[in-house]
């Protein structure tokens, strides 16, 4: 053996050591890559998966007539601003006749959500037969019972810490053992739009909103991105001066942070034009131009791999530039079109930082009904519950945030088949 | 009628004129000896000639008319009014204009009591009226007179398709050049009001000041809270919390890419790329939530059971977070420029003797570095610019320190507190946003344009 081999097998052992630990490292990093995402998933969904019951608490209500200051001939507008909340109370006092102090008597009307008046008032309204009778109904509690309902409150601890005191305890041990409390399917969360009442708040404003909002970017966004990738793969000059700048523009836009675009709409759009804010109109606006580069980069990787043989054969057979174009390499390049129009619209539809800038954080507590309606989006709703104290708010945030993000993994699984589906090779 | 009844009917026209103009062209072409038509272009093209005729001067009409008529309308109502109520600042114009324009939308008119207001909602509701009524006269007459003009140019020797194409063309380049007027809007919308925010605060006071409170006096009168703009904490805040990121990120990020590119085997390759992709996916706001209500007590209990005093807003939680939502970035950033390096180098290597890792550190690496530093910049632009994180899970006090357990403040965070806030648009106080969001744009695109050009240079290196 000479010496230099002497040499090298000395360090082989190291260097092979070392080439595994590297190799270690390598997996590590993407294991705890993983790890994260692992841990930030189960944290949405194990804080989230409990908004999707909700509690309900069962009350005999008298709809007494004389409380509520009506007859049997009392117009529409009498029985609609009757004062149903007293009902309730007095339907919850009887229930718990021996409870005197006026604090505790404040807590036992604060067992049942406010919605449970109107709930009664459109029975009545619907029925106007059912006063003065007694019955059993239905209505949401409040959010506290419900956090409790759900485990969220621990028994054990010290009175003065706990949200809900030893003597709310009682009475909502009492309803249990009297199956007058019960876990339902949430459907309030996805039929009503936000409230400051965490049991009556929902997301369906914020869907609506978002549906709206895409409406806009789409409609705006993907012609006007597929139009400009053509132009620059297809048409545009070579070595032009103008088409390098918007080259570079393009790139440089799809970097540029997107509280930006929200200034940009905020000075030009809101000031300069005058589009109303907090509208679908003026979020769809901003996030169009958000999207506009992603668009336009997918296209042109798209429109790029579609082979020029293909061009040349139509144009040998005489069809003019415009005709090869738009009847033979855009329906090549679509699916790879979509696929980027997908994954731009998916980024648009997380987006909250530039709709901050444009009002659409305000609170809104209608479902919107068109373009111009003050709404808010889902990212936006998850920022503005997130922000709110109560408990209940904490739960229906992370199932807003589950909504969302299954929205956003279908939109990408959509993207990733049709990929796959049409992914050709030339 | 309303815009939308406009829309349709001119939508029912242009049916209509493509109908038109194609049966038109077939009446005007001969048929000829061969059985053919001697028209230059195919017949949907004169249909499209007059759907174009028809289309673009209505168009264009509707448009300026819909952004311009709202503001004139209420100018002219305005100018209406009597002379004392015209020499009025600009705030009360402002509130009265509204006032009016609510009571006129809600149809309340007659409910008015004071008889200058109301006049003048009368006079705004029929103003309106007027303006309705012209603009559907003017688009839909403007519609017809370019139908029939079109119509007069379905000739055989018309060269109707060139004539489309070139519409075509010129529509796709008005399209590209929305890039272009993007940034434009850019940059005039934050140098406006910037401009404005330095005549009442010094260039240099917000460059070198220490000092950020921002918290103006609304009136006159009140005392106190003058507000002082010295950015320099924000600044320093932001390059901690990316620092951090960047620290998280860059490692991970790089090794990532590296077992992905050079030893994983292509199953699990094809299972992790797109799992790692995941994390850039999830928007922003979702990080947001995890940093403030799991991370951030997360690390405060930590650093509490070692003796550390940790903020509830650390500099940490945040960074920490958006280390991993940048992560996918600088992976696959990496990866395309790691797979980029000619397979010729590597083979060299291995022919002299270099073990796998050798190979990598000693020659790949190396020769992808420009690749490599360029989506770094990339991805600290990205934190640097990110926001949700940040208004989320960091502070809203400005500290200036370096230390990651205390809570700091960043230009987003700023930006969004001084705008989403309830105060008039010209005070100190928002237009300070549009100075801090133009900094943050010339950082962001100086960071962009030495990444891009790096990555550009280099990818021309081995093509």
């Amino acid at each position: 053996m000479n010496k230099s081999t002497q040499i090298v097998e000395a360090g082989l052992k190291k260097r092979y050591a070392r080439e595994k630990r590297f190799r270690m490292f390598g997996l590590i990093s993407i294991l705890i890559s993983l790890a994260f995402l692992v841990v930030l998933l189960t944290d949405i969904i194990s804080k989230g998966y409990p908004a999707f019951q909700q509690t309900y608490i069962k009350v005999d209500v008298t709809i007494d007539s004389k409380t509520l200051g009506l007859t049997a001939d009392s117009t529409e507008d009498e029985l609609y601003t009757a004062s149903y909340s007293r009902i309730i109370r007095d339907s919850l006092r009887a229930k718990f006749p021996e409870v005197t102090d006026r604090k505790q008597r404040r807590a036992l009307t604060n067992l049942v959500s406010k919605s449970a008046a109107y709930d009664i008032r459109d029975k009545v309204i619907a029925n106007p037969s059912i006063l003065d009778t007694t019955a059993s109904y239905w209505f949401l509690a409040k959010d506290d019972v419900d956090v409790f309902m759900k485990g969220n409150i621990d028994r054990d601890l010290p009175e003065d810490d706990r949200r809900v005191k030893d003597y709310q305890l009682g009475w909502i041990d009492q309803l249990v053992a009297e199956n007058r409390l019960e876990k339902r399917f949430n459907t309030v969360l996805f039929t009503e739009a936000d409230s400051r009442e965490p049991e009556q708040a929902g997301i369906r404003g914020a869907l609506m909103g978002s549906l709206f909002t895409m409406l806009i970017t789409m409609f705006l966004a993907v012609p006007i991105g597929v139009a400009s990738a053509t132009y620059l793969e297809e048409f545009a000059p070579q070595n032009n001066k103008w088409v390098d700048m918007i080259e570079i523009n393009i790139n440089n836009l799809a970097a540029v942070p997107s509280i930006v675009f929200g200034l940009l709409g905020l000075a030009v759009y809101i000031n300069f034009f005058g589009v109303p804010r907090s509208t679908p109109l003026i979020g769809g606006l901003v996030l169009a131009l958000m999207t506009l580069p992603t668009i336009i980069i997918a296209s042109r990787a798209a429109i790029k791999a579609v082979p020029p043989s293909m061009r040349e054969a139509a144009l040998g057979l005489g069809a003019s530039k415009v005709q090869t174009v738009f009847q033979h390499v855009l329906p090549t390049a679509m699916p790879g079109i979509l696929t980027g129009t997908i994954i731009g619209m998916a980024q648009a539809l997380g987006e909250t930082a530039p709709l901050l800038m444009i009002g659409m954080i305000a609170f809104v507590s209608d479902v919107p009904q068109g373009i111009l309606d003050p709404s808010t989006v889902m990212p936006v709703q998850i920022y503005l519950w997130s922000d709110s104290p109560e408990r209940a708010f904490t739960e229906r945030t992370s199932a807003a945030i589950m909504v969302l993000l299954a929205f956003l993994i279908t939109m990408n699984l959509i993207a990733i088949m049709l990929r796959k589906r049409f992914e050709q090779r030339w | 009628m309303s815009l939308n009844t406009i829309l349709i009917t001119l939508l029912a026209l242009l049916v209509f004129s493509y109908v038109i103009g194609r049966g038109r062209s077939l009446a005007v072409g001969k048929r000829q000896s061969n059985g053919r038509r001697n028209l230059h272009s195919l017949p949907s093209y004169y249909g499209y000639l007059v759907v174009i005729w028809t289309a673009i001067p209505a168009l264009i009409i509707l448009a300026l008319w819909t952004s311009f008529d709202g503001k004139l309308i209420s100018d002219m109502t305005f100018s209406s009014l009597p002379a004392e109520m015209q020499a009025q600042g600009a705030d009360t114009k402002g509130l009265f204009l509204n006032e009016i324009v609510n009571l006129a939308k809600e149809g309340q008119i007659d409910q008015i009591e004071d008889p200058v207001k109301r006049a003048a909602a009368e006079r705004y509701a029929s103003l309106q009226n007027i303006s309705k009524l012209a603009k559907t006269v003017v688009v839909l007459g403007v519609a017809i007179l370019g139908l029939i003009l079109g119509l007069r140019l379905v000739k055989p020797e018309t060269r109707a398709r060139n004539k489309v194409e070139t519409v075509i063309r010129w529509s796709m380049i008005l399209c590209a050049s929305i890039a272009i007027l993007t940034t434009v809007g850019i940059v005039f919308s934050v140098i406006f009001e910037s401009i404005i925010f330095f005549k009442t605060v010094p260039v240099w006071d917000f460059l070198f000041g220490t000092k950020w409170s921002p918290q103006t006096a609304i009136r006159a009168d009140q005392a106190g809270s003058s507000g002082s703009f010295g950015a320099v904490p924000l600044f320093v805040g932001t390059l901690l919390i990316s620092l951090i990121a960047l620290i998280i990120a860059v490692p991970l990020g790089l090794m990532s890419a590296i077992y992905l590119a050079e030893y994983a085997s292509p199953k699990f390759r094809s299972f992790a790329k797109p799992t790692l992709e995941i994390l850039a996916g999830i928007p922003t706001v979702v990080y947001g939530f995890f940093a403030a209500l799991t991370v951030a007590p997360f690390i405060r209990n930590l650093g509490e059971s070692i003796g550390l005093t940790v903020a509830s807003e650390s500099a940490l939680a945040a960074g920490l977070v958006m280390g991993i939502m940048i992560i996918p970035f600088v992976s696959s950033l990496s990866d395309d420029v790691i797979t980029a390096v000619p397979q010729s180098l590597r083979d060299g290597a291995f022919g002299m003797g270099a073990t796998k890792s050798e190979t990598i550190k000693q020659v790949i690496i190396p020769a992808a570095l420009p690749g490599i530093i360029g989506g770094v910049l990339l991805a600290a632009s990205r934190a640097i610019g990110e926001t949700m994180i940040v208004v989320m899970a960091a502070g809203l006090s400005a500290n200036l320190t370096f230390n990651p357990m205390e809570a700091v403040t960043t230009v987003t965070v700023q930006i969004v507190t001084l705008l989403t806030g309830d105060q008039e648009f010209d005070s100190p106080k928002t237009l300070a946003a549009f100075a801090l969001g133009l900094g943050l744009f010339l950082i962001t695109l100086m960071l962009n344009v030495v990444a891009l050009h790096v990555i550009r240079k280099y990818r021309e290196q081995y093509d």
